[in-house]
């Protein structure tokens, strides 16, 4: 049919002045369209092109399970000894840890306290006295999922005390976080940040032997052999601290890098319960030695010598001011529940992606006037409304693109102009097919009709083995490469309607404004 | 004669079947070149596969002295590492570090020494790691991506078509994307995850080519029921002539944009596209359509006869 329904022609107008609302943001400097509302918005541009940095992080599950095991070791540890029960053989293998208790009339009693500790951790008893307690599965995934949101939130939360323009953090597939920030021009910084865990830890020092004693493997269990942070400066290389903890840096709730003695420091706070904690901690053990531990290093072991009731204290170590802030900026933001690790780094300077975008913009004005005289030379006036049809396209992809948030990356510009290409191969189809069926005695209308018609099951055909590719490419691309999948996508949805319904509105409606007779092919 | 129908004749009787042993036998040879070139010289993977580290330099101080540069970057015991001069003022340098023997914090401790021994005077406009785990990820999917999209590629024209298409399909574009692993090979282009994508596309395109002509050639099947098969493909091919013509050309003035002015970044890109634009036009004509001949497309008693002979003895069988 060659008349077209008044809401096929609506249709066609709605989503024309639609697409062109759409796309018209991406006209503005970047000051105009931050007045526009939020869902009238330019496309976003990849880092590759606005310049910026790509973080590909790895949480350490292992480690987090390594660490309950560590734990469940010292409760039951202290559950015996406070008990008064004699165990042997106590310790973390593999997934499990093992324990031996020595007396046969403790052990009833033991099984039962044992089994208190922790809900998740199976007890397995024999009848030799040894027993075993093991983490069901489910225990152990809610634990690392439990570790990489947390993960998550301390990342988030470091990058946004260093002020980052509109930084984007994900999680992705398992264990991974992508992190993204714009305008990051060297994130050393930022690395050196995330690479910390920032556990802060206060523990009483062992007196009962010296660092060189239990250096030579000599260790009271209980105790562990420390190193100290700063190696300079008078400090012992290492200490013999006790592994129970005085209290956490996770009661803690401010910290601030300041100066004490003209020397940078770092002060913190703890909350209520943290305070008592701390109180208690430093009025029993007044002229002892407290350790503040961070991340499994010493910073400073100073001798207590009055309990500190008030809840806040301040951390002296050999920091330079730049470690200090750093300090106290992770102390705020809270420890990381594991390490990580970058497994993947993409920067690129802002300069290079405004060259990226140059470069463009150039080769997609080029590819599209190319392709216009081309068109033109070849279909003359029908050419020039396939061009159209083609630029109607662009319209549309631009404003999809905007509309759904998606973002262009260099690899994507490519895909904008390969489209151009591929586009009009619809219309060419379409043509050919008119100029066939005249040559073979139709009618110009019967012509028409007779090249949409036929050529669309070829145009659909064609169209979609390469959206299979597409979709393919998206789906196991990463980064730019999905944001050439995702343009070359919509280029092509586009395209089934610009050149197929909407240039064949536009052909119609010239043939009888100009009564033709014949196909202005020339 | 208009315009048009010089610049895309029509009615046009070209032989095109006819040569297709010769047409075979370049692509037996493109095939065997390609995989024995992967297999003795494989590839130029650039670090998104082989990991490592990729800084792109800008010396601050005028042309950088690339001869200094190496002396300096070669003696950090960091192994291999490539400097490249690019752009037109001389100030531009690629430096590429092979990926070090260990885990993440290695690569990140190797960047680190060659920013440090480099020292000031360099900006660095790109700087990318990537770690061991990454890379033989990204080489896992890349290689899954390209095969669940020919396998898809050939269920979707068996589907549409007979599956001797699927077969014709198959084949023809597998034949575009090895050659264009054996373009990559044989160069020592680099073969990073763009190139990836430009392969995808070209299977996207090359089968849409193949497909306008299968459908031309379904479309005649109908049409004409006792043409021998020899004759009905020349026919289709001969019809879409003028659509081929036109449209490698649209899409090839938009590939040369790119290679030209498209910037460093996608030239690996443009040149897979521009391989594949040739190729794959090839593939649709030479290898698509004749090795139909070889199936037998029609049903029925009659037609199963008309087309054994036309495989024998058509005009111009193969001697």
């Amino acid at each position: 049919m060659n008349h077209f329904p008044m809401w096929k022609i609506a249709l066609v107008a709605i989503v024309s002045l639609l697409g062109i609302a759409f796309a018209a943001p991406n006209m503005l400097s970047r000051e105009q369209a931050d007045h526009l509302p939020h869902w009238l918005q330019p496309v976003s541009l990849g880092l590759d092109l606005q310049g910026g940095s790509y973080l590909l992080l790895e949480v350490d599950t292992a480690y987090v399970v390594r660490e309950q095991l560590t734990s469940l070791v010292e409760s039951v540890r202290g559950t015996l000894r406070k008990e008064k029960i004699k165990y042997s053989d106590l310790g973390a293998r593999g997934d499990q840890v093992n324990l031996r208790i020595i007396e046969a009339e403790d052990r009833a009693k033991a099984r039962d306290l044992l089994r208190k500790i922790d809900q998740d951790a199976a007890l397995e008893a024999k009848d030799d006295g040894s027993m075993v307690l093991k983490y069901s599965e489910q225990a152990v995934k809610a634990r690392k999922t439990a570790a990489i949101e947390q993960s998550l939130e301390i990342v988030r939360r470091r990058i946004d005390e260093l002020g980052t323009r509109e930084p984007s953090i994900q999680r992705q597939g398992e264990d991974r976080i992508v992190v993204q920030l714009p305008g990051v021009k060297d994130p050393d910084r930022i690395k050196s940040l995330l690479g910390k865990t920032a556990k802060l830890t206060f523990h009483l020092l062992d007196d009962s032997t010296s660092a060189d004693e239990a250096g030579k493997g000599r260790v009271p269990p209980g105790s562990m052999l420390l190193p100290s942070a700063e190696k300079e400066r008078g400090m012992p290389e290492s200490y013999v601290v006790r592994k129970r903890i005085e209290v956490g840096g996770d009661m803690l709730v401010d910290s601030k890098a300041t100066y004490s003695e003209g020397r940078p420091v770092v002060s913190f706070r703890f909350n209520a319960s943290g305070a008592k904690k701390f109180g208690d901690a430093t009025r029993e053990n007044a002229g002892k030695f407290l350790a503040i531990v961070l991340d499994e290093k010493v910073i400073s072991a100073p001798r207590i010598n009055e309990p500190i009731l008030g809840g806040s204290g301040i951390i002296s170590g050999s920091f330079s001011v730049q470690q200090a802030q750093d300090l106290s900026l992770l102390l705020r933001a809270g420890a990381l529940p594991a390490p990580l690790q970058v497994l993947e780094e993409r920067t690129v300077g802002p300069d290079l992606g405004a060259d990226s975008i140059q470069a463009g913009a150039v080769a997609s004005l080029l590819g599209l006037a190319l392709v216009v005289v081309l068109m033109i030379i070849v279909y003359g006036s029908l050419g020039a409304l396939a061009d159209l049809a083609m630029v109607l396209n662009l319209v549309l992809l631009l404003a999809s693109l905007s509309m759904l948030g998606a973002t262009l990356t260099l690899p994507g510009i490519a895909g904008i102009v390969l489209t151009m290409g591929m586009a009009v191969d619809a219309n060419v189809l379409i043509y050919e097919r008119m100029r066939e069926e005249q040559r073979n005695g139709r009618s110009i209308m019967s012509a028409i009709q007779a090249g949409y018609d036929r050529a669309f099951g070829t145009i659909f055909d064609a169209h979609v083995t390469t959206l299979v590719a597409a979709a393919l490419l998206f789906q196991f691309g990463s980064g730019p490469i999905r944001g050439f999948a995702v343009t070359l996508t919509l280029g092509l949805l586009a395209s089934l309607f610009t050149a197929v319904l909407v240039n064949r509105i536009m052909v119609v409606t010239w043939v009888r404004w100009r009564r033709l007779k014949t196909l202005p092919l020339y | 004669m208009r315009l048009i129908d010089r610049i895309l004749p029509h009615g046009t009787k070209f032989d095109f079947i006819r040569y297709r042993w010769p047409a075979f036998c370049i692509t037996a040879f493109l095939i065997i070149g390609s995989f024995t070139s992967i297999a003795v010289k494989g590839f130029n993977f650039g670090i998104d596969f082989a990991g490592g580290i990729l800084l792109e330099a800008q010396s601050t101080t005028g042309p950088a002295d690339l001869h200094t540069m190496r002396a300096t970057l070669g003696h950090l015991g960091l192994g291999e590492v490539s400097l490249q001069e690019f752009g037109t003022t001389g100030r531009d340098v690629m430096i590429r570090v092979q990926r070090q023997e260990g885990d993440e914090k290695t690569q990140m401790a190797a960047l680190s020494k060659v920013k440090a021994s480099l020292g000031e005077g360099f900006t660095y406009r790109r700087v990318e790691i990537v770690g061991p785990k990454v890379g033989g990820e990204l080489v896992r999917d890349g290689v899954l991506a390209v095969v669940l999209a020919l396998a898809a590629i050939a269920m979707y024209v068996w589907f549409r078509f007979e599956w001797q298409f699927g077969v014709g399909a198959l084949v023809s574009t597998f034949h575009d994307v090895i050659t264009t692993f054996g373009l990559f090979s044989i160069t020592g282009l680099e073969f990073n995850l763009t190139t990836v994508a430009a392969i995808l596309t070209i299977a996207g395109y090359s089968v849409n080519d193949t497909v306008v002509e299968y459908d031309r050639v379904r479309e005649n099947l109908r049409k004409y029921k006792s043409m021998p098969l020899y004759d009905l493909l020349n026919l289709a091919v001969n019809e879409t002539l003028a659509r081929t013509i036109l449209t490698v050309s649209t899409v090839f003035v938009t590939v040369l944009a790119l290679l030209f002015v498209g910037g460093e970044v996608l030239r690996g890109f443009s040149i897979a596209m521009l391989w594949g634009l040739i190729i794959g036009t090839f593939s649709s004509i030479y290898v698509a359509m004749p090795m139909l001949i070889y199936f037998n497309l029609r049903t029925g008693k009659a037609a199963e006869e008309i087309a054994a002979e036309t495989a024998e003895g058509g005009p111009a069988a193969a001697p």
